[in-house]
């Protein structure tokens, strides 16, 4: 089990670029078919560029390298489930930006649960920076360190 | 700039049109794989999630908060939306019909901009919420 020691410690960062293709990718696959998405000249019109879908961070969880994990130790990842997850959108994010994003494990807590028995919750965040220094996003996920396999 | 709500004409209370989709399926949690990069097997693997004892695949949560977040946005206007928070609840099945919606719960002024917030949720076809969430996202 994860316990409170590890909260503050922080992966090494990481880049995300911004790519059209993935952005419209992603998209189609939360069904969006916004032109926004999809149309380059319609989105600089509208909204000054290709914006990414509200969730679209969530990406980059998925392929940064385990040296920009801040690592939960001892955690075993047949018990965890996701939780929460938050995004807070502070500036415009566009196709053609260059994130740095650096997570870090923000917070542990112990909690009795239902199907599980006891939970350690593990809240890690990653902040997002673009290629001007500005802070435009945060993202916040909890995930379930359930005390025993989790049932169906 | 992007079409934004009417700060005046927003009254808490008002529902965000519901976003339906009428029975997911195991191609849309592979692409949602693919275009995520969220490859755990237990969303597209049946050999896996057997042995697991789960009787087939379900939905990557994040799937389903794609959904909602889209139900939000065609609400809101893209841009606009300033926080956005899910906590998943009951598993999204292959067939499932889910409902994505919300409901405004305040309003206020901060810091120059015209705040707007509420509650989301996501039904499956029984009524029971898959995702249970809450919004911030800015009107004109």
């Amino acid at each position: 089990m994860a316990d409170k020691s590890i909260v503050g410690r922080t992966g090494k960062p990481f880049k995300m670029p911004i790519e059209w293709s993935k952005v419209r990718e992603f998209a189609r696959a939360i069904k969006d078919p916004s032109p926004e998405y999809f149309d380059p000249e319609f989105a600089k019109k509208e909204v000054g560029g290709i914006p990414v879908p509200v969730t679209f961070l969530q990406t980059s969880a998925f392929w940064t390298d385990e040296s920009s994990s801040p690592g939960f130790g001892g955690v075993d990842l047949r018990r965890i489930l996701h939780g929460e997850q938050e995004f807070e959108l502070l500036k415009p994010i566009y196709v053609g930006d260059v994130l740095t994003g650096v997570s870090k494990i923000a917070d542990v807590l112990e909690k009795e649960g239902g199907r599980g028995g006891k939970m350690t919750l593990l809240v890690s965040e990653t902040e997002y920076t673009n290629q001007r220094g500005e802070k435009v996003a945060i993202a916040r996920s909890t995930l379930i360190e359930t005390g025993q396999a989790v049932k169906a | 700039m992007a079409k934004k709500l009417k700060f005046d004409s927003v009254k808490v209370g008002d529902e965000i049109p519901p976003f339906v989709v009428n029975g997911v399926t195991r191609p849309d949690f592979v692409r949602y794989a693919g275009a995520s990069g969220d490859f755990v097997p237990l969303h597209y693997d049946q050999t896996f999630v057997e042995a697991a004892g789960i009787p087939t695949v379900f939905a990557q949560g994040m799937f389903t908060a794609g959904l909602l977040s889209k139900a939000l946005t065609d609400w809101a206007g893209i841009g606009n939306v300033r926080n956005f928070k899910v906590r998943f609840a009951t598993r999204v099945w292959p067939g499932d019909i889910v409902t994505c919606s919300g409901k405004v719960t305040g309003k206020h002024e901060s810091g120059g901009e015209k705040l707007i917030e509420g509650d989301l949720i996501v039904l499956n076809q029984k009524g029971e919420a898959a995702i249970r969430g809450s919004f911030r996202a800015v009107a004109a």
